[in-house]
């Protein structure tokens, strides 16, 4: 008898907290889906709408970007003015530095998104970083992973609500969003380059730095200029390289526009390479 | 050795620890993925993880993959938290009653391992079973950690080994190395036990936060660190430390419960005093481990948060929120339980009735903290989420669902739940110290200004305007903490030499133990919404950001499905606890012995 009482109110209670559960809202949250889109006829307003979907949708980036202070509500805010007040912002060292306008904007998105550290918003930074160390996470890594054409169609979302031209270029058909990234770095100018090898090659670097056995003596030997020089070194070298000068060489000789030529993914892989030798 | 029908469990133990072997060796015989990555031409440890299509998944018998893996993980885990808590608190009644020279103690911390020792068998089965499933169902995944992890597994089998070993030599050589010296020896094989113990869940723990922050592996999963630096990934140290102080509360819960149902069934006195008593103290035990539980739990969100604010934000603002508010509802339904419990135990000193009074305003605070804390404040959702939830924000009880709001109540009903334990530990004993009146007005102003400054840091925090509102609650958490301890050693002082009057064990309502079965029941049910909200944090990946979950079930279950799943599995498991129960009372029902029959005639008596 005892036991029955017993059971009959423990299974009383369970029901309660298994019917509470099931009349609080019930949402399901699936894996996000790949769009398969006909990327080939996609003009720059389709760019743009699927930019906004994926803002709000596979890029989880209203997750952190809304209302509630947790990062800068872009939905909201006045991009145009946003963006040139961080590139004017003396604290942003990126490869857009000191520039303005379309292409300025899509330097400064693109490395919010892929390398979110280069430049932290004044207040959002990780705890106890002092604003050094952003805590959104690269776009392209997982668990978000756009793949370049979505990341471009992102840009050209904001850089719409900036009021600018999209400056992004159009997929052209081979690269459906899908693909591997990999895949579609064939064409110089419509994708990055993903081989640091190949980058060195297209950028020329070799001709005056001893790289790959070139032997070229017009710039510093880089063999083994991860042993010298940290990954920020050797990065702000290749984007501002006159903010410091190796020693024994003149400034004003090595080109000042990489920054403006290469990708960031690009930039991020070639750094990556010349840090790893040692 | 006695003999009794503890021995069947014991051999059972023995073929369940075969089991789990074999289930081990055939684990072997599947496919080693190192071996197939190397065949590729790879080099297995610089294989990233493995990427796994919709069709690698096998499928067995039209079962659902995910939720037989589910319920037979939640249950090793309801049996396992059980199983090694139990020991903890068992060492330290032993403890307890070797120092106080009462025989009580001792005989109760051995009745709590009776319990334990039917429940152990059931542990590695449901354990043997899990693995084998995992390995059945999901091979890519177990193949990959198998890789990671190397030859870690070994070692938990090991150690599984050496915790049934030392289990039962703990357990049967209770009796024999009972007084004086030898007591300490079987005291130290009970450290060794607990030892063990802790040392198996760390390594188990080690797995299941690898797959939420996988450390030791670069991007693609490819194995770059140490085994060790794979099991001390950023969320491990806060899991064990939760886990360690949820086992024990949880723990002292069932066995609670066992007293009560023993109370209740009991009709001699002095029996139903015995267990008054035992589910007094597992009723202690439960809310001891229970006390630093919140803070702990907020450590291990803060670390969440801080390895990636992605997953923080999925778990307390995403689809996870509605799962806080059953969390809260149910922590409150444990500790109102705990408290009434409490209450009630004032009956049992006739000086108890004096603080009755007080009791309603205890209730107040407790409730209406419970009720702050249930107050969702934001729930941060992807659009299509927002037009089932109908917006985001509650506009009119945000402000109470805030961080600082939600803090404050937590810390005052944590103080509040240890005043319904002082109140009931001050009736049964008269101050005699002529500190006594002086160290009840410094407890008074403990209380009044701990208090005020549990509330005064909360508004501060709430009208700071920050993001994270961290700051204030430490003045809090140090509040409580100087509260509580500071009273305890006041007390300590105020009532040396008290006069104690006589606890009357059993004078307690029947309808107060019932208190004592909510309480498994909330933390079971409980610990199962815990272990769905930690799968699900990882979303549609099996290894966080390095392995994929493309199986047709990658996708997180409405509350309703987990909740009805969670129910199940609650019920499974309470009824093995009946079962474990009743095979510990077994032991001591001992059949009559069958009336002498009157002598029979023999055939030579016949013949006569
Ligand atoms: C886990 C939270 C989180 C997610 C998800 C996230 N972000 Fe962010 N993002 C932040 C934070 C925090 C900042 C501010 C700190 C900084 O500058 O890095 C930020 C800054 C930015 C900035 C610079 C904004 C400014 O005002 O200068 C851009 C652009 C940006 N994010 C784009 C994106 C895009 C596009 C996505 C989705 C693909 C995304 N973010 C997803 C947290 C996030
Ligand atoms: C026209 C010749 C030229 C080209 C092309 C060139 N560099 Fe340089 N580079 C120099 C000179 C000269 C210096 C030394 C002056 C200075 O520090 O700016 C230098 C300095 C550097 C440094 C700093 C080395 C140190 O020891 O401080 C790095 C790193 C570097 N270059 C990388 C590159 C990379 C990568 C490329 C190709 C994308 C490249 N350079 C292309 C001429 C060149
Ligand atoms: C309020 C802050 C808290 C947070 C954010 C929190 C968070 C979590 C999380 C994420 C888990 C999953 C771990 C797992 O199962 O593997 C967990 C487990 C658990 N939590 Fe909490 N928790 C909090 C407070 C509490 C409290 C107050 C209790 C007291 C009842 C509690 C009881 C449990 C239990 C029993 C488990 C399962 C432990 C196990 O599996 O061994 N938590 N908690």
């Amino acid at each position: 008898m005892t036991f029955l009482k017993v059971f009959a109110f423990s299974l009383l209670s369970l029901l309660v907290f298994t019917v509470f559960a099931n009349i609080l809202p019930q949402v399901q949250s699936d894996p996000p889906k790949e769009e398969t889109l006909d990327t080939g006829s996609m003009d720059m307003a389709g760019m743009i709408a699927f930019g906004e979907r994926l803002f709000r949708g596979k890029g989880t980036c209203t997750l952190c970007h809304n209302e509630l202070g947790r990062a800068p509500d872009m939905l909201n805010l006045d991009l145009t003015a946003d963006f040139a007040s961080r590139l004017a912002d003396p604290a942003y060292a990126g490869a857009a530095k000191g520039k303005t306008g379309a292409r300025a904007f899509e330097i400064y998105i693109r490395e919010s998104m892929q390398d979110p550290s280069i430049y932290v918003v004044p207040g959002f930074g990780k705890k106890g970083t002092n604003d050094t160390v952003s805590p959104m996470p690269r776009v392209d890594a997982p668990p978000i992973e756009l793949t370049e054409v979505e990341m471009n169609a992102v840009i050209a979302f904001l850089q719409d609500r900036a009021g600018v031209k999209p400056t992004v270029p159009l997929p052209s058909a081979e690269e459906a969003p899908a693909a591997e990234p990999a895949a579609t770095a064939q064409e110089e100018d419509t994708g990055p380059l993903t081989d640091p090898v190949e980058i060195i090659d297209s950028y020329g670097c070799a001709a005056c730095h001893d790289l790959n056995g070139s032997e070229a003596d017009l710039g510093p030997d880089l063999r083994g200029v991860g042993t010298r020089l940290s990954r920020e070194e050797i990065a702000r070298a290749i984007y501002d390289p006159d903010a410091t000068i190796a020693e024994g060489y003149e400034p004003g000789i090595m080109p000042q526009d990489f920054g403006e030529r290469m990708r960031v993914s690009e930039l991020n892989l070639l750094v990556d390479y010349l840090a790893s030798l040692k | 050795m006695t003999p009794g029908p503890i021995r069947p469990a014991f051999r059972a133990g023995i073929v369940m620890a075969s089991l789990v072997l074999v289930a081990a060796a055939a684990t072997g015989l599947l496919p080693d993925p190192a071996a197939a990555a190397a065949d590729q031409g790879m080099n297995a440890a610089t294989a990233g993880a493995p990427h796994v299509a919709r069709g690698d998944y096998p499928t067995i018998a039209g079962m659902s993959s995910r939720t037989t893996v589910w319920a037979l993980a939640q249950m090793h885990l309801f049996l396992a938290a059980f199983v090694l808590a139990v020991p903890l608190f068992s060492l330290a009644t032993e403890f307890m009653g070797k120092v106080t020279d009462d025989g009580r103690y001792d005989s109760m911390a051995h009745e709590f391992m009776k319990i334990t020792m039917a429940a152990y068998s059931f542990t590695a089965l449901a354990g043997g079973a899990l693995a084998l499933a995992l390995f059945l169902f999901y091979p890519p995944l177990m193949g990959y950690l198998l890789r990671v992890f190397r030859g870690q597994v070994l070692i938990y089998a090991l150690l599984f080994g050496l915790e049934s070993v030392t289990l039962y030599i703990y357990y049967y050589s209770w009796k024999a190395l009972r007084y004086g010296n030898r007591k300490w020896v079987h005291m130290s094989i009970g450290l060794l036990l607990n030892a063990v113990g802790l040392t198996l869940m760390f390594v188990a723990n080690g797995w299941a936060t690898f797959m939420m922050s996988p450390a030791g592996v670069d991007t693609t999963g490819a194995i770059t660190g140490t085994v060790w630096e794979a099991t001390r990934n950023p969320l491990w140290n806060p899991l064990n430390l939760h886990r360690f102080l949820a086992n024990i509360a949880y723990g002292g819960a069932i066995v609670g419960a066992y007293a009560a149902y023993m109370f209740l069934a009991e009709k001699d006195p002095a029996r139903r005093a015995h267990y008054d008593w035992m589910g007094y103290t597992s009723n202690f035990i439960a809310i001891l481990g229970f006390l630093p539980l919140p803070f702990a739990g907020y450590w291990l969100m803060a670390e969440i948060y801080s390895y990636s604010q992605q997953m923080g934000i999925t778990a307390m603002g995403g689809v996870l929120a509605w799962l806080f508010i059953i969390q809260a509802v149910l922590i409150g339904t444990i500790m109102l339980a705990a408290n009434y419990y409490l209450w009630s135990g004032l009956m049992r000193t006739d000086r108890g009735r004096k603080y009755v009074p007080y009791v309603k305003y205890v209730g107040v605070v407790i409730i209406g903290g419970f009720l702050v804390w249930v107050t969702p404040h934001t729930l941060i959702l992807t659009p299509s989420e927002v037009q089932v939830l109908g917006g985001t924000n509650h506009k009119l009880l945000g402000p109470l669902g805030i961080m600082p709001a939600k803090n404050t109540a937590v810390n005052l009903m944590l103080v509040f739940t240890f005043l319904s334990f002082q109140m009931f530990y001050r009736s049964s004993r008269i101050p005699t110290s002529r500190f006594a009146p002086a160290g009840n007005a410094i407890i008074y102003a403990l209380y009044i200004v701990g208090c005020l400054n549990i509330v005064g840091a909360g508004i501060y925090g709430y009208i700071t305007p920050t993001v994270y509102k961290v700051g204030a609650s430490v003045p809090q958490v140090v509040s409580t903490l100087v509260i509580i301890v500071g009273s305890v050693i006041i007390d300590i002082f105020r009532l040396r030499g008290a006069e104690t009057t006589t606890i009357h064990w059993g004078r307690m309502s029947p309808r107060s133990q019932y208190a004592l079965f909510v309480l498994p029941v909330a933390f079971t049910w409980l610990m199962g919404l815990m272990g769905y909200i930690r799968s699900s944090l990882r979303t549609y990946w099996h290894v966080y950001t390095v392995m994929r979950d493309n199986s047709a079930e990658a996708y997180i279950p409405t509350i309703g499905q987990a909740g009805n799943v969670i129910t199940l599995i609650t019920l499974g498991f309470m009824a093995v606890m009946v079962f474990v129960f009743w095979l510990s009372r077994l032991g001591e029902t001992r059949q009559a012995a069958p009336e002498p029959r009157p002598p029979a005639r023999t055939a030579t008596e016949t013949a006569r």
